[in-house]
Protein backbone atom coordinates (compact mmCIF):
# COMPACT_ATOMS: atom_id res chain seq x y z
CA UNK A 1 0.00 0.00 0.00
CA UNK A 2 1.20 3.49 -0.81
CA UNK A 3 0.66 6.05 1.92
CA UNK A 4 1.27 9.78 1.84
CA UNK A 5 1.44 11.00 5.42
CA UNK A 6 0.92 14.78 5.66
CA UNK A 7 3.37 15.38 2.84
CA UNK A 8 4.39 19.00 2.36
CA UNK A 9 6.93 20.68 0.12
CA UNK A 10 8.32 24.16 0.51
CA UNK A 11 10.96 25.20 -1.98
CA UNK A 12 14.11 27.13 -0.96
CA UNK A 13 12.62 30.24 -2.54
CA UNK A 14 9.82 29.88 0.04
CA UNK A 15 7.19 28.79 -2.44
CA UNK A 16 4.81 26.58 -0.48
CA UNK A 17 3.91 24.03 -3.13
CA UNK A 18 2.28 21.27 -1.07
CA UNK A 19 0.61 21.28 2.30
CA UNK A 20 -0.51 18.37 4.40
CA UNK A 21 -1.25 15.85 1.64
CA UNK A 22 -2.55 12.63 3.12
CA UNK A 23 -3.57 9.86 0.81
CA UNK A 24 -3.78 6.09 0.92
CA UNK A 25 -3.62 4.12 -2.29
CA UNK A 26 -4.41 0.43 -2.21
CA UNK A 27 -2.48 -2.13 -4.22
CA UNK A 28 -3.67 -2.27 -7.80
CA UNK A 29 -5.79 0.85 -7.50
CA UNK A 30 -5.82 3.52 -10.19
CA UNK A 31 -5.78 7.01 -8.72
CA UNK A 32 -5.88 10.03 -11.00
CA UNK A 33 -4.97 13.44 -9.65
CA UNK A 34 -6.44 16.48 -11.29
CA UNK A 35 -6.38 20.15 -10.38
CA UNK A 36 -5.77 23.73 -11.46
CA UNK A 37 -2.26 24.82 -12.40
CA UNK A 38 -0.03 25.42 -9.43
CA UNK A 39 -1.88 22.91 -7.28
CA UNK A 40 1.26 20.89 -6.76
CA UNK A 41 0.17 17.68 -8.50
CA UNK A 42 3.49 17.20 -10.28
CA UNK A 43 5.34 18.11 -7.08
CA UNK A 44 3.37 15.43 -5.28
CA UNK A 45 4.19 12.87 -7.94
CA UNK A 46 7.88 13.69 -7.81
CA UNK A 47 7.80 13.33 -4.03
CA UNK A 48 6.25 9.86 -4.38
CA UNK A 49 8.84 8.89 -6.98
CA UNK A 50 11.74 9.90 -4.75
CA UNK A 51 13.13 12.39 -7.26
CA UNK A 52 12.36 15.18 -4.79
CA UNK A 53 12.04 14.76 -1.03
CA UNK A 54 9.17 16.31 0.92
CA UNK A 55 10.07 19.00 3.43
CA UNK A 56 7.30 17.84 5.75
CA UNK A 57 5.69 14.45 6.21
CA UNK A 58 6.70 11.27 4.41
CA UNK A 59 5.82 8.88 1.64
CA UNK A 60 5.63 5.23 2.65
CA UNK A 61 5.43 2.22 0.35
CA UNK A 62 4.71 -1.10 2.07
CA UNK A 63 6.29 0.18 5.25
CA UNK A 64 9.42 1.64 3.62
CA UNK A 65 9.89 5.39 3.67
CA UNK A 66 10.67 6.71 0.20
CA UNK A 67 13.58 9.15 0.11
CA UNK A 68 15.10 8.27 -3.24
CA UNK A 69 13.97 6.48 -6.41
CA UNK A 70 12.82 2.99 -5.52
CA UNK A 71 12.98 -0.30 -7.34
CA UNK A 72 9.22 -0.81 -7.09
CA UNK A 73 8.27 2.65 -8.33
CA UNK A 74 8.39 3.36 -12.04
CA UNK A 75 7.72 6.69 -13.72
CA UNK A 76 6.50 7.95 -17.07
CA UNK A 77 7.00 11.64 -17.82
CA UNK A 78 5.16 14.08 -20.04
CA UNK A 79 7.87 13.76 -22.68
CA UNK A 80 8.90 10.22 -23.64
CA UNK A 81 12.52 10.96 -22.59
CA UNK A 82 13.93 8.09 -24.60
CA UNK A 83 17.71 7.87 -24.73
CA UNK A 84 18.49 8.99 -28.26
CA UNK A 85 21.64 6.88 -28.61
CA UNK A 86 19.86 3.60 -27.91
CA UNK A 87 17.52 1.81 -30.28
CA UNK A 88 13.94 1.17 -29.17
CA UNK A 89 14.66 -2.31 -27.82
CA UNK A 90 17.64 -1.10 -25.78
CA UNK A 91 15.55 1.74 -24.42
CA UNK A 92 12.84 -0.64 -23.28
CA UNK A 93 15.42 -2.86 -21.62
CA UNK A 94 17.22 0.04 -19.94
CA UNK A 95 15.98 -0.77 -16.46
CA UNK A 96 17.02 -4.41 -16.74
CA UNK A 97 20.75 -3.75 -16.98
CA UNK A 98 21.61 -6.18 -14.22
CA UNK A 99 19.47 -9.03 -15.55
CA UNK A 100 20.94 -11.94 -17.55
CA UNK A 101 20.90 -11.20 -21.27
CA UNK A 102 18.45 -13.95 -22.19
CA UNK A 103 15.77 -12.88 -19.76
CA UNK A 104 16.23 -9.28 -20.75
CA UNK A 105 15.78 -9.99 -24.47
CA UNK A 106 12.75 -12.10 -23.79
CA UNK A 107 11.07 -9.51 -21.55
CA UNK A 108 11.84 -6.69 -23.96
CA UNK A 109 10.46 -8.64 -26.90
CA UNK A 110 7.25 -9.44 -25.09
CA UNK A 111 6.86 -5.83 -23.88
CA UNK A 112 7.36 -4.48 -27.40
CA UNK A 113 4.84 -6.97 -28.69
CA UNK A 114 2.41 -5.85 -26.00
CA UNK A 115 2.63 -2.21 -27.09
CA UNK A 116 2.48 -3.15 -30.77
CA UNK A 117 5.96 -1.94 -31.70
CA UNK A 118 7.83 -5.18 -32.40
CA UNK A 119 8.76 -4.15 -35.93
CA UNK A 120 10.32 -0.96 -34.58
CA UNK A 121 12.65 -2.73 -32.16
CA UNK A 122 15.87 -1.72 -33.92
CA UNK A 123 14.84 1.80 -34.88
CA UNK A 124 16.18 5.00 -33.37
CA UNK A 125 13.95 7.13 -31.11
CA UNK A 126 14.20 9.99 -33.58
CA UNK A 127 12.32 7.86 -36.11
CA UNK A 128 9.23 7.43 -33.90
CA UNK A 129 6.10 9.54 -33.73
CA UNK A 130 5.07 11.11 -30.42
CA UNK A 131 2.55 8.40 -29.62
CA UNK A 132 4.96 5.61 -30.48
CA UNK A 133 7.69 7.15 -28.37
CA UNK A 134 5.36 7.44 -25.40
CA UNK A 135 4.34 3.79 -25.82
CA UNK A 136 8.02 2.86 -25.69
CA UNK A 137 8.41 4.97 -22.55
CA UNK A 138 5.50 3.15 -20.90
CA UNK A 139 6.92 -0.22 -21.94
CA UNK A 140 10.27 0.82 -20.49
CA UNK A 141 8.68 1.73 -17.18
CA UNK A 142 6.62 -1.46 -16.96
CA UNK A 143 9.23 -3.97 -18.03
CA UNK A 144 10.89 -4.18 -14.57
CA UNK A 145 7.38 -4.97 -13.22
CA UNK A 146 7.21 -2.28 -10.56
CA UNK A 147 4.55 -2.33 -7.90
CA UNK A 148 3.67 1.31 -8.50
CA UNK A 149 3.66 3.25 -11.77
CA UNK A 150 3.58 7.03 -11.69
CA UNK A 151 2.51 8.97 -14.76
CA UNK A 152 2.97 12.72 -14.99
CA UNK A 153 0.56 14.00 -17.68
CA UNK A 154 1.83 11.30 -20.03
CA UNK A 155 -0.56 12.01 -22.88
CA UNK A 156 -0.88 15.79 -22.71
CA UNK A 157 1.58 16.34 -25.55
CA UNK A 158 -0.41 14.12 -27.93
CA UNK A 159 -3.40 14.76 -30.17
CA UNK A 160 -6.88 13.71 -29.08
CA UNK A 161 -7.03 10.52 -31.17
CA UNK A 162 -3.67 9.22 -30.01
CA UNK A 163 -4.54 10.16 -26.47
CA UNK A 164 -7.77 8.11 -26.46
CA UNK A 165 -5.86 5.25 -28.06
CA UNK A 166 -3.14 5.28 -25.44
CA UNK A 167 -5.64 5.54 -22.58
CA UNK A 168 -7.24 2.27 -23.70
CA UNK A 169 -3.79 0.84 -24.22
CA UNK A 170 -2.69 1.78 -20.72
CA UNK A 171 -5.70 0.05 -19.21
CA UNK A 172 -4.92 -3.01 -21.24
CA UNK A 173 -1.32 -3.04 -20.04
CA UNK A 174 -2.43 -2.39 -16.49
CA UNK A 175 -4.67 -5.47 -16.61
CA UNK A 176 -1.57 -7.68 -17.06
CA UNK A 177 0.06 -7.23 -13.67
CA UNK A 178 -2.32 -4.71 -12.07
CA UNK A 179 0.32 -2.33 -10.67
CA UNK A 180 -0.85 0.60 -8.60
CA UNK A 181 -1.24 3.58 -10.92
CA UNK A 182 -0.99 7.18 -9.76
CA UNK A 183 -1.49 9.53 -12.63
CA UNK A 184 -1.61 13.28 -13.00
CA UNK A 185 -3.64 14.83 -15.77
CA UNK A 186 -5.55 17.94 -16.66
CA UNK A 187 -7.96 16.12 -18.95
CA UNK A 188 -11.16 15.38 -17.06
CA UNK A 189 -12.36 12.73 -19.50
CA UNK A 190 -9.05 10.94 -19.31
CA UNK A 191 -9.35 10.91 -15.52
CA UNK A 192 -12.81 9.35 -15.64
CA UNK A 193 -11.87 6.77 -18.28
CA UNK A 194 -8.99 5.51 -16.19
CA UNK A 195 -9.59 6.13 -12.49
CA UNK A 196 -10.96 4.11 -9.63
CA UNK A 197 -10.63 7.29 -7.65
CA UNK A 198 -10.25 10.89 -8.76
CA UNK A 199 -8.41 13.22 -6.42
CA UNK A 200 -9.15 16.88 -6.99
CA UNK A 201 -6.45 19.21 -5.73
CA UNK A 202 -6.59 22.92 -5.14
CA UNK A 203 -3.69 25.38 -5.51
CA UNK A 204 -1.93 27.92 -3.28
CA UNK A 205 -0.81 25.90 -1.39
CA UNK A 206 -1.46 22.50 -2.95
CA UNK A 207 -4.02 20.53 -0.94
CA UNK A 208 -6.47 17.74 -1.62
CA UNK A 209 -9.87 19.29 -2.13
CA UNK A 210 -12.14 16.37 -2.84
CA UNK A 211 -11.98 12.68 -3.70
CA UNK A 212 -14.51 11.29 -6.14
CA UNK A 213 -14.86 7.56 -6.52
CA UNK A 214 -15.66 6.03 -9.87
CA UNK A 215 -16.70 2.41 -9.98
CA UNK A 216 -18.16 2.26 -13.47
CA UNK A 217 -17.43 -1.04 -15.15
CA UNK A 218 -14.57 -1.03 -17.63
CA UNK A 219 -14.30 -0.44 -20.56
CA UNK A 220 -16.02 2.86 -19.93
CA UNK A 221 -18.26 4.42 -22.53
CA UNK A 222 -17.39 8.10 -22.94
CA UNK A 223 -20.88 8.81 -24.26
CA UNK A 224 -22.88 7.16 -21.46
CA UNK A 225 -25.02 9.07 -19.00
CA UNK A 226 -23.16 7.61 -16.03
CA UNK A 227 -19.89 8.87 -17.48
CA UNK A 228 -21.39 12.29 -18.01
CA UNK A 229 -22.65 12.35 -14.44
CA UNK A 230 -19.21 11.70 -13.01
CA UNK A 231 -17.80 14.27 -15.38
CA UNK A 232 -20.16 16.95 -14.10
CA UNK A 233 -19.26 16.08 -10.53
CA UNK A 234 -15.57 16.41 -11.27
CA UNK A 235 -15.96 19.67 -13.18
CA UNK A 236 -18.07 21.13 -10.39
CA UNK A 237 -15.49 20.09 -7.83
CA UNK A 238 -12.77 21.71 -9.93
CA UNK A 239 -14.68 24.93 -10.24
CA UNK A 240 -15.36 25.03 -6.54
CA UNK A 241 -11.74 24.28 -5.78
CA UNK A 242 -10.73 27.27 -7.88
CA UNK A 243 -13.64 29.28 -6.52
CA UNK A 244 -15.00 29.86 -9.98
CA UNK A 245 -18.71 30.61 -10.08
CA UNK A 246 -21.26 31.74 -12.62
CA UNK A 247 -24.54 33.52 -12.10
CA UNK A 248 -27.38 31.78 -13.93
CA UNK A 249 -30.36 33.46 -15.61
CA UNK A 250 -32.43 32.88 -12.49
CA UNK A 251 -29.95 34.88 -10.47
CA UNK A 252 -28.51 31.98 -8.49
CA UNK A 253 -24.77 31.56 -8.15
CA UNK A 254 -23.41 28.18 -8.96
CA UNK A 255 -20.15 26.55 -9.89
CA UNK A 256 -19.41 26.91 -13.59
CA UNK A 257 -19.50 23.40 -15.03
CA UNK A 258 -17.46 24.21 -18.12
CA UNK A 259 -16.43 22.03 -21.03
CA UNK A 260 -13.85 19.29 -21.15
CA UNK A 261 -10.85 21.65 -21.42
CA UNK A 262 -11.34 23.84 -18.42
CA UNK A 263 -7.91 25.04 -17.43
CA UNK B 1 -2.29 -9.21 -27.83
CA UNK B 2 -2.20 -5.52 -28.53
CA UNK B 3 -5.44 -3.61 -28.85
CA UNK B 4 -3.87 -0.60 -30.48
CA UNK B 5 -5.79 0.31 -33.58
CA UNK B 6 -3.01 0.90 -36.04
CA UNK B 7 -5.30 2.74 -38.41
CA UNK B 8 -5.64 5.60 -35.95
CA UNK B 9 -1.98 5.87 -35.03
CA UNK B 10 -0.14 8.42 -37.16
CA UNK B 11 2.91 6.76 -38.68
CA UNK B 12 5.97 8.87 -39.49
CA UNK B 13 7.41 8.72 -43.02
CA UNK B 14 9.34 5.52 -43.66
CA UNK B 15 12.75 5.94 -42.11
CA UNK B 16 15.11 8.13 -44.11
CA UNK B 17 13.45 8.42 -47.50
CA UNK B 18 16.36 8.69 -49.87
CA UNK B 19 15.98 11.34 -52.58
CA UNK B 20 15.96 10.08 -56.17
CA UNK B 21 19.41 9.24 -57.49
CA UNK B 22 20.83 8.92 -54.01
CA UNK B 23 22.86 5.80 -54.81
CA UNK B 24 24.72 7.72 -57.49
CA UNK B 25 25.26 10.67 -55.18
CA UNK B 26 26.96 8.59 -52.49
CA UNK B 27 30.33 8.36 -54.21
CA UNK B 28 29.86 11.61 -56.04
CA UNK B 29 29.53 13.63 -52.83
CA UNK B 30 33.18 13.49 -51.72
CA UNK B 31 34.19 14.06 -55.35
CA UNK B 32 32.24 17.34 -55.28
CA UNK B 33 34.69 18.57 -52.63
CA UNK B 34 37.55 18.19 -55.09
CA UNK B 35 35.94 20.25 -57.82
CA UNK B 36 37.01 23.65 -56.49
CA UNK B 37 40.72 22.89 -55.87
CA UNK B 38 41.04 21.00 -59.16
CA UNK B 39 39.42 23.82 -61.13
CA UNK B 40 41.61 26.45 -59.47
CA UNK B 41 44.76 24.38 -60.04
CA UNK B 42 43.85 23.76 -63.67
CA UNK B 43 43.19 27.46 -64.19
CA UNK B 44 46.54 28.42 -62.65
CA UNK B 45 48.44 25.89 -64.75
CA UNK B 46 46.75 27.25 -67.81
CA UNK B 47 47.55 30.86 -66.82
CA UNK B 48 51.25 30.12 -66.38
CA UNK B 49 51.40 28.18 -69.68
CA UNK B 50 49.80 31.14 -71.45
CA UNK B 51 52.42 33.44 -69.99
CA UNK B 52 49.99 35.56 -67.95
CA UNK B 53 52.23 34.97 -64.91
CA UNK B 54 55.85 33.89 -64.74
CA UNK B 55 54.92 31.31 -62.15
CA UNK B 56 57.98 31.98 -60.01
CA UNK B 57 56.41 33.31 -56.85
CA UNK B 58 53.28 31.20 -57.18
CA UNK B 59 54.44 28.03 -58.91
CA UNK B 60 51.97 26.22 -61.18
CA UNK B 61 50.71 22.75 -60.22
CA UNK B 62 53.13 21.03 -62.60
CA UNK B 63 56.16 22.50 -60.85
CA UNK B 64 54.74 21.68 -57.44
CA UNK B 65 54.09 18.14 -58.58
CA UNK B 66 57.70 17.82 -59.74
CA UNK B 67 58.92 19.11 -56.37
CA UNK B 68 56.79 16.51 -54.66
CA UNK B 69 58.15 13.79 -56.89
CA UNK B 70 61.76 14.83 -56.20
CA UNK B 71 61.19 14.92 -52.46
CA UNK B 72 59.47 11.57 -52.54
CA UNK B 73 62.24 10.02 -54.58
CA UNK B 74 64.96 11.22 -52.24
CA UNK B 75 62.98 9.94 -49.26
CA UNK B 76 62.86 13.43 -47.75
CA UNK B 77 59.10 13.71 -48.12
CA UNK B 78 58.49 10.58 -46.08
CA UNK B 79 61.09 11.60 -43.50
CA UNK B 80 59.69 15.07 -42.91
CA UNK B 81 56.04 14.09 -43.14
CA UNK B 82 56.54 11.30 -40.62
CA UNK B 83 58.44 13.58 -38.25
CA UNK B 84 55.59 16.08 -38.25
CA UNK B 85 52.94 13.38 -38.05
CA UNK B 86 54.66 11.80 -35.08
CA UNK B 87 54.79 15.10 -33.20
CA UNK B 88 51.16 15.87 -33.90
CA UNK B 89 50.07 12.37 -32.87
CA UNK B 90 51.95 12.45 -29.55
CA UNK B 91 50.86 15.97 -28.73
CA UNK B 92 47.29 15.13 -29.69
CA UNK B 93 47.09 12.11 -27.41
CA UNK B 94 48.54 14.02 -24.46
CA UNK B 95 46.35 17.05 -25.02
CA UNK B 96 43.19 14.96 -25.43
CA UNK B 97 43.77 12.99 -22.23
CA UNK B 98 44.50 16.13 -20.21
CA UNK B 99 41.65 18.09 -21.78
CA UNK B 100 39.10 15.29 -21.33
CA UNK B 101 39.94 14.74 -17.68
CA UNK B 102 40.02 18.46 -16.87
CA UNK B 103 36.83 19.18 -18.79
CA UNK B 104 34.95 16.26 -17.25
CA UNK B 105 35.89 17.23 -13.70
CA UNK B 106 35.16 20.94 -14.07
CA UNK B 107 31.89 20.13 -15.82
CA UNK B 108 30.79 17.76 -13.10
CA UNK B 109 31.98 19.56 -9.96
CA UNK B 110 31.18 23.20 -9.47
CA UNK B 111 33.91 23.64 -6.86
CA UNK B 112 36.58 22.40 -9.24
CA UNK B 113 35.15 24.65 -11.91
CA UNK B 114 35.46 27.71 -9.71
CA UNK B 115 38.98 26.74 -8.71
CA UNK B 116 40.42 25.76 -12.06
CA UNK B 117 38.54 27.44 -14.86
CA UNK B 118 39.62 31.09 -14.38
CA UNK B 119 43.28 30.07 -14.49
CA UNK B 120 42.79 27.83 -17.50
CA UNK B 121 40.88 30.52 -19.38
CA UNK B 122 43.73 32.92 -18.70
CA UNK B 123 46.26 30.45 -20.04
CA UNK B 124 44.10 29.85 -23.07
CA UNK B 125 44.42 33.48 -24.03
CA UNK B 126 48.20 33.19 -24.42
CA UNK B 127 49.09 32.91 -28.14
CA UNK B 128 50.96 29.79 -29.22
CA UNK B 129 54.16 31.49 -30.28
CA UNK B 130 54.55 32.98 -26.81
CA UNK B 131 54.99 29.52 -25.30
CA UNK B 132 57.85 28.55 -27.62
CA UNK B 133 60.77 30.36 -25.92
CA UNK B 134 59.59 29.19 -22.50
CA UNK B 135 59.25 25.57 -23.52
CA UNK B 136 62.62 25.61 -25.26
CA UNK B 137 64.11 26.89 -22.04
CA UNK B 138 62.31 24.28 -19.92
CA UNK B 139 62.31 21.25 -22.21
CA UNK B 140 65.16 21.85 -24.66
CA UNK B 141 65.12 22.18 -28.41
CA UNK B 142 64.37 18.57 -29.30
CA UNK B 143 61.13 16.65 -29.45
CA UNK B 144 59.81 17.17 -25.89
CA UNK B 145 59.24 20.90 -26.18
CA UNK B 146 57.50 20.53 -29.53
CA UNK B 147 55.19 17.76 -28.37
CA UNK B 148 54.26 19.65 -25.21
CA UNK B 149 53.54 22.77 -27.25
CA UNK B 150 51.19 20.77 -29.47
CA UNK B 151 49.58 19.20 -26.41
CA UNK B 152 48.90 22.68 -25.02
CA UNK B 153 47.27 23.64 -28.29
CA UNK B 154 45.07 20.55 -28.33
CA UNK B 155 44.18 20.81 -24.65
CA UNK B 156 42.06 23.95 -24.71
CA UNK B 157 39.43 23.14 -27.35
CA UNK B 158 39.02 19.65 -25.88
CA UNK B 159 38.73 21.04 -22.35
CA UNK B 160 36.15 23.63 -23.35
CA UNK B 161 34.21 21.15 -25.44
CA UNK B 162 34.04 18.45 -22.77
CA UNK B 163 33.17 20.93 -20.03
CA UNK B 164 30.46 22.55 -22.10
CA UNK B 165 29.06 19.18 -23.11
CA UNK B 166 28.91 17.87 -19.53
CA UNK B 167 27.25 21.08 -18.33
CA UNK B 168 24.59 20.94 -21.02
CA UNK B 169 23.51 17.31 -20.64
CA UNK B 170 19.72 17.32 -20.64
CA UNK B 171 18.44 17.22 -17.04
CA UNK B 172 15.40 15.28 -18.21
CA UNK B 173 17.56 12.44 -19.45
CA UNK B 174 19.59 12.48 -16.24
CA UNK B 175 16.31 12.11 -14.32
CA UNK B 176 15.55 8.96 -16.29
CA UNK B 177 18.87 7.64 -15.01
CA UNK B 178 17.90 8.63 -11.47
CA UNK B 179 14.50 6.95 -11.74
CA UNK B 180 16.30 3.74 -12.70
CA UNK B 181 18.62 4.24 -9.72
CA UNK B 182 21.89 4.30 -11.65
CA UNK B 183 25.00 4.50 -9.47
CA UNK B 184 27.44 7.38 -10.04
CA UNK B 185 29.67 5.30 -12.29
CA UNK B 186 26.76 3.77 -14.20
CA UNK B 187 25.25 7.25 -14.67
CA UNK B 188 28.49 8.44 -16.27
CA UNK B 189 28.94 5.35 -18.43
CA UNK B 190 25.34 4.85 -19.59
CA UNK B 191 24.05 8.41 -19.78
CA UNK B 192 26.65 11.18 -19.52
CA UNK B 193 29.26 9.67 -21.82
CA UNK B 194 26.94 8.88 -24.74
CA UNK B 195 25.18 12.21 -24.26
CA UNK B 196 28.40 14.22 -24.61
CA UNK B 197 29.79 12.15 -27.49
CA UNK B 198 28.74 14.43 -30.40
CA UNK B 199 30.15 17.57 -28.78
CA UNK B 200 33.25 15.60 -27.75
CA UNK B 201 33.99 14.53 -31.31
CA UNK B 202 33.68 18.13 -32.48
CA UNK B 203 36.08 19.26 -29.77
CA UNK B 204 38.53 16.54 -30.81
CA UNK B 205 38.47 17.80 -34.38
CA UNK B 206 38.97 21.38 -33.22
CA UNK B 207 41.87 20.23 -31.02
CA UNK B 208 43.45 18.38 -33.91
CA UNK B 209 43.20 21.47 -36.08
CA UNK B 210 45.00 23.51 -33.47
CA UNK B 211 47.55 20.75 -33.07
CA UNK B 212 48.49 21.13 -36.73
CA UNK B 213 48.85 24.88 -36.25
CA UNK B 214 51.00 24.47 -33.17
CA UNK B 215 53.33 21.95 -34.82
CA UNK B 216 54.16 24.62 -37.36
CA UNK B 217 55.00 27.10 -34.62
CA UNK B 218 57.18 24.49 -32.97
CA UNK B 219 59.01 23.57 -36.16
CA UNK B 220 59.62 27.16 -37.17
CA UNK B 221 61.94 27.64 -34.27
CA UNK B 222 64.53 24.95 -33.86
CA UNK B 223 63.73 21.96 -36.02
CA UNK B 224 65.83 20.03 -38.51
CA UNK B 225 63.07 17.74 -39.68
CA UNK B 226 59.40 18.10 -40.40
CA UNK B 227 57.16 19.83 -42.89
CA UNK B 228 57.53 23.14 -41.05
CA UNK B 229 61.29 22.84 -41.40
CA UNK B 230 60.81 22.10 -45.10
CA UNK B 231 58.78 25.27 -45.38
CA UNK B 232 61.37 27.49 -43.72
CA UNK B 233 64.14 25.74 -45.66
CA UNK B 234 62.30 26.54 -48.86
CA UNK B 235 62.11 30.19 -47.85
CA UNK B 236 65.77 30.42 -46.91
CA UNK B 237 66.96 28.70 -50.07
CA UNK B 238 64.62 30.67 -52.31
CA UNK B 239 62.56 27.67 -53.39
CA UNK B 240 58.93 28.79 -53.49
CA UNK B 241 57.87 25.46 -54.98
CA UNK B 242 59.12 23.72 -51.85
CA UNK B 243 57.16 26.15 -49.67
CA UNK B 244 53.96 25.48 -51.55
CA UNK B 245 54.66 21.75 -51.57
CA UNK B 246 55.05 21.81 -47.79
CA UNK B 247 51.79 23.75 -47.45
CA UNK B 248 49.98 21.29 -49.70
CA UNK B 249 51.37 18.40 -47.65
CA UNK B 250 50.07 20.08 -44.48
CA UNK B 251 46.66 20.50 -46.03
CA UNK B 252 46.47 16.89 -47.19
CA UNK B 253 47.69 15.39 -43.93
CA UNK B 254 45.54 17.70 -41.84
CA UNK B 255 42.42 16.87 -43.83
CA UNK B 256 43.22 13.16 -43.78
CA UNK B 257 43.66 13.10 -40.00
CA UNK B 258 40.39 14.99 -39.50
CA UNK B 259 38.62 12.58 -41.82
CA UNK B 260 40.06 9.71 -39.78
CA UNK B 261 38.42 11.06 -36.60
CA UNK B 262 35.09 11.43 -38.38
CA UNK B 263 35.37 7.89 -39.73
CA UNK B 264 36.20 6.33 -36.38
CA UNK B 265 33.49 8.29 -34.57
CA UNK B 266 30.66 7.85 -37.05
CA UNK B 267 29.39 4.43 -35.82
CA UNK B 268 29.00 6.00 -32.38
CA UNK B 269 26.97 8.89 -33.74
CA UNK B 270 24.52 7.22 -36.09
CA UNK B 271 21.70 7.93 -33.66
CA UNK B 272 21.86 11.69 -34.04
CA UNK B 273 18.77 13.56 -35.10
CA UNK B 274 20.30 15.94 -37.64
CA UNK B 275 18.71 18.29 -40.12
CA UNK B 276 20.46 16.69 -43.09
CA UNK B 277 23.08 13.97 -43.44
CA UNK B 278 26.34 15.64 -44.54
Amino acid sequence: MLVLDRVGKTYPNRVHALDGISLEVALGEIVVVIGGSGCGKSTMLRAISGLDTPTQGKVVLDGTVITAPHEQIGMVFQEPRLLPWLCVADNVGFGLGHYPAEERTERVASALDRVGLSEKARMWPRELSGGQAQRVAIARALVPRPEVLLLDEPFSALDAFTRADLQDHLLDLWADAKPTLVMVTHDVEEAIVLADRIVVMRPHPGRIYEEIGCDLPRPRDRQSAAFDFVKRRVLAALDRSLERTVVTDDGETKAAAGGGMWW
Amino acid sequence: MSVVSMAVTVEPAAAEQQPAGASLARWLRPALGLVLPVVLAAFWEFAVRMGWSNGRLVPPPSVIWNTFADLAASGELAQHALATLWRVACGFVLGVIAGTVAGAITGYSILTFRLLDPTLQGLRAVPSIAWVPLFILWFGIFEASKIILIAVGVFFPVYLGVMGAVLSVDRKIVEVGRVFRLSGFAMVRRILLPAVMPAYVISLRAGLGLGWMFVLAAEFLGASTGLGFLLIDGQQLGKPAQIVAAIVAFAILGKASDWLIVLVASPFLRWQDVVARR
